[in-house]
């Protein structure tokens, strides 16, 4: 399916070593070549780390797709002042937006790549003390990179002056206990500093004033490992892949009635249709019928959106966001309604309380659209629906309520006729076990 | 009259706060100790977190009743998720958790009664944690239990009742519930090394890359030194 001439449809990086004997031991890791970009960074100007960073292109791969390279040159870093106080490294771990799976695996098989991608951000941003946030809920995970952090300090790849470098860097790993809302960056200090996970008015940024009042950064996972093979392999080299301002490769997670579900490392800009293709397509039988191209909170898509560009750019023109690339796909038996209220009672239950908007607003959601589903609705419910929306949407305090509206004012652009379907028959017109996997499989439900 | 904890326990409570820059950091770690051997998180843990960081007991209330993770009911020996957030239920996990419902004969966040032969078994719906390439998932302990169905499902939950040495599709053998959250506490327990690296569904990627010879470009580091 591919001339040698094309560009590889894939390119493993991150994942590259995942099928490895032991990946996630330190032997495994140096084997592969692992901590040499360690040893390149402490041999350059932090500085210097930063600008080959900010040369990348690559961007926040939590979500908001921020340059990653401009949000360190955020940090302060003269002596005096603000600057004077400690600085920090924090990594957002607390991987939760439904249909996101690509950082657990990650750490699951190799978590020394995160550690070394720490410590080299950690030097690049002056920080003394770096902390891994990782969601309680993945104990096996949390395993990994115990083990991982431990080894890293025998080898002195963490402690007191780094391989003769000088620096310095303690690095823990934090587990936390079961809020999505942590996954916000400053609901995830608050709760580091040991409080209830609620987001924090901005200004002052954490680059100013972040863990401890001090300057902070709060990166993602996928992004702070991507900065080993960016320093091993240089800036140009990293954004020889992908597209004009979405630059590099990333992890795809495909999830839902697909034949083949699972992670796929592409270059930014590959398509649905392309990762369709490759993987096998849809479930057999089936077709496509609504999208998520970055978990929950970014607005579903549907067939006629198979050949966007999945990068930054591409899928904002298609009036979604790439998020995460958290690909969920379903096929024409799932009921649309069902999944979005089923998404909108996830929200209700996550808001952290704070404030108004997205504390009520997400209850009254629920109301509206639990009335629609069980097909006791009205088409005015619809219109209330949208004003609910419209009434959270930038008037919440953090991403959590905008989130929120994303998949109902989008399935009801696409699926207005299903909406009204359900109030028009009095229930569900979906036999809901026919998209379960045991429905196909034969196996006994 | 509320107990005390023992000293040993209070002797690693105060190791978790020597671990951060500033000593209220601790607590959610600390929470999970308290949970390791308390078997929930009760008033006596609350009153040693707020006396060792120096803050009130609402304080420490305050913020055990906001994560999800902490339980103010007794946890049986084996705390079971199945995943009902949109993808997992409609590829299943809906079915999973009606059948495991009735199975079990518990509501959600109920505790199967104490036999005083078998294990105990608190189901629990769970949202989304990050294993939807493996769906309709479960956890047990919070280790993944994936591509589940209502027929494997009760079969696990007989056998942690029964118990059988389980083990994570993709970790070790299930530990306790309290032993699990002693790891969480920040207190590894040695499992690392067990259980694979990755799924079948983590690696599908890399599989069809590896089948067609699709790598990413051979770096050239004219940019770096």
């Amino acid at each position: 399916m591919n001339s040698p001439t094309m560009h590889p449809w894939l390119t493993p990086v991150l994942s590259n070593d995942w099928d490895a004997d032991k990946p996630w031991t330190l032997e495994s890791y140096e084997r592969s070549g692992g901590y040499d970009a360690l040893k390149t960074a402490l041999a350059m100007d932090s500085d210097a780390v930063i600008g080959l960073v900010k040369d990348s292109g690559l961007r926040g791969r939590g979500g908001a797709g921020f340059p990653t390279g401009m949000k360190w040159g955020f940090i302060p870093q003269s002596k005096d002042g603000e600057a004077a106080k400690p600085h920090y490294l924090v990594v957002n771990a607390d991987e939760s937006e439904p249909g996101t799976c690509k950082d657990i695996p990650l750490m699951m098989a190799t978590p020394h790549t995160l550690v070394e991608g720490v410590i080299i951000s950690s030097f690049a941003i002056r920080a003394g003390h770096a902390f891994i946030y990782v969601r309680g809920e993945v104990l096996h995970v949390v395993r990994r990179l115990q083990r991982a952090v431990q080894e890293a300090y025998l080898a002195g790849h963490l402690g007191k002056n780094i391989h003769g470098s000088g620096y310095d860097l303690e690095l823990t790993v934090h587990a936390g206990a079961g809020a999505y809302i942590c996954g916000e960056e400053t609901a995830l200090l608050d709760s580091l500093e040991g409080r209830r996970g609620q987001p924090r008015l901005r200004p002052p940024f954490p680059a100013v004033a972040g863990l401890y009042a001090a300057p902070t950064v709060i990166n993602n996972v996928e992004s702070i490992a991507s900065i080993v093979p960016i320093v091993k392999n240089g800036a140009e080299w990293f954004a020889s892949m992908g597209t004009d301002k979405s630059k590099g490769m990333t992890l795809y997670s495909l999830s839902g009635h697909v034949k083949r579900p699972g992670q796929y490392e592409a270059p930014l800009g590959i398509t649905l249709r392309q990762l369709l293709q490759i993987s096998g397509g849809m479930r057999e039988g089936h077709e496509l019928k609504f999208w998520t191209p970055g978990g929950s909170s970014t607005p579903i898509l549907t067939a006629e959106h198979l050949d966007v560009p999945l990068d930054y750019e591409g899928v904002g023109a298609a009036g979604s966001m790439l998020g995460t690339k958290a690909l969920q796909v379903f096929d024409e038996t799932t009921c649309v309604v069902r999944a979005v209220l089923r998404w909108t009672e996830f929200y209700k239950h996550e808001s952290c309380g704070k404030c108004t908007p997205c504390r009520e607003g997400t209850w009254w959601l629920v109301q509206t659209l639990a009335r629609l589903e069980n097909g006791n609705g009205t088409e005015a419910d619809l219109e209330l629906l949208l004003d609910q929306c419209d009434n959270i949407l930038g008037r919440a305090f953090c991403a959590l309520g905008d989130g929120a509206t994303s998949p109902i004012t989008s399935s009801i652009q696409y699926f207005r006729d299903e909406y009204i379907a359900h109030f028009t028959a009095g229930e569900c017109p979906f036999d809901h076990t026919a998209s379960t996997v045991f429905a196909t499989a034969g196996a006994t439900a | 009259m509320t107990h005390t904890l023992n000293e040993s326990t209070l002797a690693e409570l105060k190791e978790i706060v020597a671990r951060y820059p500033q000593p209220r950091s601790a607590l959610l770690p600390m929470l999970h100790l308290v949970q390791s051997v308390e078997g929930r998180v009760t008033s006596a843990g609350i009153q040693a977190c707020a006396d060792l960081l120096d803050i009130s007991a609402a304080e420490v209330s305050g913020v055990a009743t906001f994560y999800t993770m902490y339980k103010r009911r007794p946890v049986g020996d084996y705390h079971v998720g199945v995943c009902t957030n949109t993808l997992c239920a409609v590829m299943g996990g809906d079915e999973i958790f009606e059948r495991l419902k009735d199975h079990l004969d518990v509501g959600n966040d109920e505790t199967t009664p104490d036999d005083g032969v078998g294990k105990t078994v608190t189901l629990e719906h769970i949202e989304c944690n990050a294993a939807c390439d493996y769906a309709p998932v479960m956890t047990v302990n919070w280790e993944f239990m994936d591509n589940m169905t209502p027929q494997s499902a009760t079969e696990l939950v007989d056998d942690l009742r029964e118990g059988k040495e389980v083990t994570s599709t993709r970790g070790p053998r299930v530990c306790t519930w309290r032993e699990a959250e002693r790891v969480l506490a920040g207190f590894p327990d040695d499992l690392a090394d067990e259980g694979p690296a990755a799924g079948h569904a983590t690696l599908v990627g890399l599989e069809i890359a590896r089948e067609n010879g699709w790598k990413a470009p051979a770096a050239d580091r004219k940019d770096v030194q």
